[in-house]
């Protein structure tokens, strides 16, 4: 178990928090090599599936990384995954797995260190958490 | 559209417990419109199986599949023909009438619902349905205006409202609109108040929800 080390799906918006994640790498700072980095055009086109599907094949955490709440360059894309996320938590606690295992943050385009401190959060919340239950992590 | 819900996952994941081989069969019409039996529902409950199976670390065969109306035996036929005898379980996320044309189609197969089928209802934005129809068999739309007091008066009035309207809301709840306010108002708007003055005989209450069940035989149609 002390050597488990989480492997994390980040679902990213191309015009926030991919460009947070560019900002971070170009700014030279560091964040966890346990995150798993998926651009995507919108966080509105993350659906329940993709997070469950995620977890399925064997992430042991999930986040969204959305645009700031009502910076969304699609209007509303942030806000219905935001809505998604919770829906993914709910199902979540019905099969008796922690909701926590999904996350959904907000950031800017600007907030490269944003971007490291939540890979970092979210890397302390699954480590402290533990392996996924569904048992596929075999880095422990 | 029938209006469904899925059933919580306790419940369903008691039902299939002794299951190793599931076929999760959706719906593509009334369900998928009211997001509940849709391809992309089935896909999120088969997930949700196979996923609480990996953290009692057994395993379960799941097959993902949707008709295009499953209360259809024509549209469930070929599709169930080629596959029930390879599963253990029909998990159906179609209404209650698809669970049972399954049943009847193939009655060597055990078919469970996933959903519970809640009323016949409209969207009023996405995500929100409300009931709007009872299946009374004797539609009174044409003259309420095209508001139905069956389904959404409490008391299932038809001469006009109760002492119970106030503020054109109903006693039982301050969120239910009195049905013959809506009734009255939309009435005056299209200048056709004058329809209530009408007397008409009795509504024919054995046509409705409180016979046994009904069935209709159109000759034309049948060989």
């Amino acid at each position: 178990m002390n050597n488990f080390e989480p492997l994390i799906a980040v679902f990213s918006c191309h015009y926030c928090s991919y460009a947070a994640a560019d900002l971070a790498g170009s700014s030279r700072i560091q964040y966890p090599p346990n995150i798993r980095v998926i651009k995507i055009p919108c966080t509105g086109r993350v659906s329940v599936n993709h997070i469950l599907k995620a977890l399925e094949c064997g992430a042991d955490g999930v986040y969204v990384a959305g645009c700031l709440e009502g910076t969304c360059h699609f209007i509303s894309g942030n806000f219905k995954a935001k809505q998604r996320v919770q829906y993914a938590k709910n199902l979540l606690s019905e099969i008796n797995m922690e909701p926590e295992r999904v996350q959904m943050y907000f950031m800017s385009a600007a907030e490269g260190a944003k971007f490291a401190n939540v890979a970092k959060e979210m890397t302390e919340t699954i480590r402290e958490l533990g392996p996924s239950p569904l048992g596929q992590n075999k880095s422990e | 559209m029938i209006v469904a819900e899925r059933k919580p996952m306790e419940e369903i994941l008691s039902m299939i417990e002794d299951a190793n081989r599931i076929l999760v069969l959706g719906c593509r019409g009334c369900t998928t419109v009211c997001c509940a039996g849709g391809p992309k529902e089935v896909q999120e409950l088969a997930t949700l199986i196979r996923m609480n199976r990996k953290q009692k670390g057994t395993t379960v065969e799941t097959l993902e599949a949707s008709n295009e109306l499953q209360c259809e035996p024509q549209s469930v036929g070929p599709l169930l023909e080629k596959l029930a005898d390879q599963f253990d379980v029909i998990l159906s996320m179609a209404c209650g009438a698809g669970v049972q044309t399954i049943v009847k189609s193939f009655p060597d197969v055990r078919v469970l619902p996933a959903l519970n089928t809640n009323f016949i209802g409209m969207a009023e934005e996405h995500g929100v349905w409300t009931e709007v129809c009872v299946a009374c068999g004797d539609c009174l739309l044409g003259r309420t205006a095209g508001i139905c007091p069956m389904t959404r008066c409490a008391k299932q009035l038809l001469n006009g409202p109760c002492g119970g309207s106030m503020k054109g809301k109903c006693e039982i709840s301050k969120d239910v609109d009195c049905a013959w306010q809506l009734i009255i108002d939309r009435l005056t708007r299209l200048g056709r108040l004058e329809v209530l003055e009408e007397i008409y005989p009795v509504k024919d209450w054995s046509a409705g929800w409180h016979r046994g069940p009904q069935k209709i035989v159109r000759e034309d149609l049948t060989s």
